[in-house]
């Protein structure tokens, strides 16, 4: 080292090395599923065959859209519980629109083939909504989707008179049951949206804005990011995920009922938080999201699989959430304020 | 070369100032923050800008940095005018400031730190971002500004010198090289702030100019070419810093003194070997202050001085309870109540004015009565019971004797002006007769008239056998102590007895040692 160097650099001591913890951190639930599935094997051996497996990855593939939805928003530093009613609000006022009124209590107004952009632009006008009073009127984020997932709720409630929608247009049960190369097609679509969001989140602007607003962001509007916008587009997009959510359940169903998605919304912040997603935003991976659902659901199964009575099954669920905060807190080392 | 001979005298060089501000004024309401107030930085300079807390230093930069539009004035910019204030890129490749709060985010790698919404692409197309593009962008960035930390760390892990240094690197990045520096050197220890200071030597010799504001009039001395006092919101002087020596320096930041508060009379001496009302024995706390011994004799009135960054705060709400120290010990009366614990202090005989009654002071929209015995349940009524006509009786007895302002006993505060606020913060601290008064700040904001009142009854609780520790750098809340301990980066430098000169005390409180 030179004379000037040594001045003018830090002291060496201070250099801050850089173990890939973050990377890691990612991965953090990847041995906590791998010790599941040996366990799950132990239980039960049908646990890893190929049927059960698909299975499991089917049945969380629903939820898990949430997840990614609830993920994002949380990454960007705000809260959307309202997620849970739209997962069931926007195939149902689809369906509403689309039965014929004699069948079943439908309006009849649309085709069929209008379901499922129908179902999606439900989703894209409840987040524009959300947005509008989170976003442009300020109003507190929490209770407004608190108030958005109870009038949703009554909603469908409202609409489907308390029952439930039959006899759905085709196209409308198609996503939820189609099979596309050996795999069901919702599993397909789960899959390929996680992957773009990764992509997304890892490698644009956009995803990256996400957590800039969510860690600070004063500092992002100083960084020339609309923040407000970014809020928005996200708050939509999440939404509109949770529409494309329910509708797959809608189809695997092949109804929608008054009570589609309710209570969702705790395992869906459960997974991200234990999957790394901080409610405090600008922190966790869709990836890390990804394994948390993951992960429940398997938990679930090899519960089931091990002849665990139903009516248990949900304080088991309160407790593994419990369990797997915990251990998530030790493995990643940080608060999860 | 130069100007022929027989050009107007002085003006050697052509270079306009790289930032100028014209007259410029700015209101708060009915604070004025701002009095016509101008200021030339001339380019390959360290210019310095001093003034004591409240002086319009921080109105001043986020005018500069068009964070704040003036009420009337100009800003200019190499003889340009500024941008219009929407335009943050224009802004931010003229100016760019280091504030004293973090403006990086935390979660996020220091590469894209540096490179926030606009990190590069990799090909044309794909539209994706190149990690390691931007990686070694922010490696020749770094190196080229030799700063040294790993560009792939979050920058929550940096350290307050090294997070300098990377919004230093970043605001050069976007083509400023007019750089304000906010007080850089409040959160760093003495061999960190000597680095700083090679390095802003380094950098000015590469051209860049820097706005230099600091509370340490060593630190002008030591790096600063040129030096502006500003004071109640006024431009005093601006001057080479060879051309103003330390006496002319302090004169113009405080300027007349004020005073207003007349010391009052004498009182008795404590007696001899009675128990100090407050006993604080080699009080330490890692990063603010260290060895700190004091004695406060019931009946005395003790001041604790020192600027911005000396840690007299600290030690204050150490011995409060509202931090805990590191080592040392407090006694309260001859109790040692159990460090870091409210509760305890004041059960040991504390009452306290904390430092910011907005935060730790008051609850708004509770009465003037409930506020002035929060700390006082106990005399309210048995059993957990709170007494209200008791309460609110305790409460007219505060508004009768520190004369506040109010309807009423029962009227919440936050409809009470800053100065009555401040009184029902100091009537809370009273309400229990402690032993050991401890005033952080106490007369903040507040007019003279309630200023009087407020250190009046600090005076009266001395004279009925309360030992005062009045923690401040405020000149009028140090007249009336009976002696004044002055801090200076953690450390205590010297005591004073009454009758000491303002500039005495202020040279005591910059750092300025005698004879220097």
């Amino acid at each position: 080292m030179t004379e000037t160097e040594t001045v003018v650099a830090a002291p060496a001591g201070s250099r801050i090395a850089a173990p890939r913890l973050a990377r890691l951190r990612d991965l953090a639930l990847v041995p906590a599923i791998i010790v599941i599935a040996i366990v799950g094997y132990f239980v039960s051996p049908v646990f890893l065959h190929w049927d059960n497996l698909v299975n499991v990855l089917q049945q969380q593939s629903e939820i898990s859209l949430l997840v990614l939805a609830e993920a994002l928003v949380l990454i960007c530093g705000r809260m959307d519980l309202s997620l849970e009613s739209t997962f069931g609000l926007a195939p149902g006022i689809a369906a509403w629109l689309t039965l014929a009124p004699g069948v079943a209590h439908g309006l009849g107004w649309l085709s069929g083939a209008w379901s499922i952009p129908l179902t999606l632009v439900v989703g894209a006008v409840i987040g524009t909504v959300n947005g509008l009073l989170i976003v442009r009127f300020r109003l507190n984020g929490f209770i407004v989707t608190l108030g958005m997932l109870i009038v949703l709720r009554g909603l469908l409630t409202g609409i489907t008179g308390g029952k439930t929608f039959f006899n759905l247009p085709s196209s409308m049960i198609y996503l939820g049951n189609a099979v596309w190369i050996g795999l069901p097609a919702s599993v397909w679509i789960c899959l390929i949206l996680y992957a773009v969001a990764i992509v997304v989140t890892g490698y644009t602007r956009f995803g990256r804005s996400l957590y800039a607003v969510g860690g600070n962001a004063d500092a992002s509007r100083a960084a020339g990011i609309r923040v407000d916008r970014v809020l928005w587009s996200t708050l939509v997009l999440g939404s509109v995920l949770a529409a494309l959510g329910g509708l797959l359940l809608t189809g695997r169903l092949a109804s929608v009922a008054a009570s589609q998605g309710n209570g969702a919304i705790f395992t869906v912040f459960a997974a991200a938080v234990i999957g790394g997603v901080s409610l405090n935003g600008g922190r966790g991976t869709v990836f890390g999201a990804f394994t948390g659902i993951l992960l429940l659901y398997m938990i679930q199964n090899v519960l089931t699989l091990a002849g665990v009575p139903a009516q248990w099954i949900n304080a088991l669920n309160g407790a593994i959430i419990l369990i797997a905060l915990i251990i998530s807190r030790i493995t990643s080392g940080q608060a999860q304020e | 070369m130069t100007a022929p001979e027989g050009a107007p005298a002085g003006r050697a060089e052509t270079t306009r100032p790289v930032a100028a501000a014209h007259a410029i004024s700015k209101r708060f309401g009915v604070t004025v923050a701002l009095d016509e107030v101008s200021l030339e930085v001339t380019g390959g300079q360290v210019h310095a800008l001093v003034g004591r807390n409240g002086a319009g230093k921080s109105t001043l930069v986020s005018v500069l940095t068009g964070l704040v539009p003036p009420d009337s004035g100009s800003v200019e910019f190499g003889g340009e005018p500024a941008p219009p204030v929407a335009d943050r890129e224009a802004w931010r490749s003229r100016v760019a400031c280091v504030y004293q709060r973090s403006t990086v985010i935390p979660s996020l790698s220091v590469a894209e730190n540096l490179f926030l919404n606009r990190q590069g692409l990799n090909r044309q197309g794909s539209g994706l971002i190149s990690w390691g593009g931007l990686r070694r962008r922010a490696r020749e960035l770094l190196d080229a500004w030799e700063v040294d930390v790993d560009v792939r760390a979050p920058a929550e892990r940096l350290s307050v010198e090294h997070r300098q240094l990377v919004e230093i690197a970043r605001a050069l990045s976007h083509g400023s090289r007019f750089i304000i520096l906010d007080e850089p050197t409040a959160q760093l220890d003495g061999s960190a702030i000597e680095r700083l200071f090679t390095r802003m030597r380094s950098l000015r010799e590469a051209g860049v100019t820097f706005l230099f504001i600091s509370h340490h009039l060593d630190e002008v001395y030591e790096v600063c070419d040129t030096v502006t006092v500003m004071r109640d919101a006024r431009h005093i002087v601006t001057s080479p810093v060879a051309e103003l020596d330390k006496p002319a320096l302090v004169a113009a930041m405080t300027g007349e003194a004020t005073g207003l508060i007349e010391p009052p009379a004498e009182r008795p001496a404590p007696p001899e070997g009675a128990t100090p009302a407050l006993r604080v024995d080699g009080l330490g706390l890692p990063g603010a202050f260290h060895d700190v011994s004091l004695t406060v004799a019931a009946g005395e009135i003790v001041g604790l001085a020192g600027s911005g960054g000396s840690g007299k705060m600290a030690v204050g709400e150490a011995i409060v309870g509202l931090r805990r120290a590191g080592s040392g010990t407090v006694e309260i009366g001859g109790v040692r109540p159990r460090p870091g614990s409210v509760p305890a202090a004041l059960r040991a005989g504390a009452g306290f004015v904390p430092q910011d009654r907005h935060r730790e002071g008051l609850v708004p929209e509770l009465s003037i009565a409930e506020n002035a015995t929060l700390t006082v349940p106990e005399r309210l009524g048995r059993f957990g019971f709170v007494g209200a006509r008791r309460r609110d009786r305790l409460g007219a007895e505060a508004i009768e004797r520190l004369t506040i302002k109010a309807a009423g006993p029962g009227q919440p505060v936050a409809a009470l002006s800053g100065g009555n606020q401040q009184k029902v913060v100091m009537a809370r601290a009273l309400a229990g007769d402690p032993t050991a008064l401890v005033l952080l700040q106490p007369t903040a904001g507040v007019d003279v008239r309630a200023k009087e009142t407020l250190l009046g009854a600090a005076s009266d609780a001395a004279a009925h056998g309360a030992g005062v520790l009045v923690v401040s750098d405020d000149l009028d809340d140090l007249r009336p102590c009976d002696r004044v301990i002055v801090l200076f980066k953690g450390e205590i430098v010297t005591e004073m007895p009454r009758g000491w000169a303002d500039h005495e005390l202020i040279a005591a409180m910059e750092g300025i040692r005698d004879g220097n």
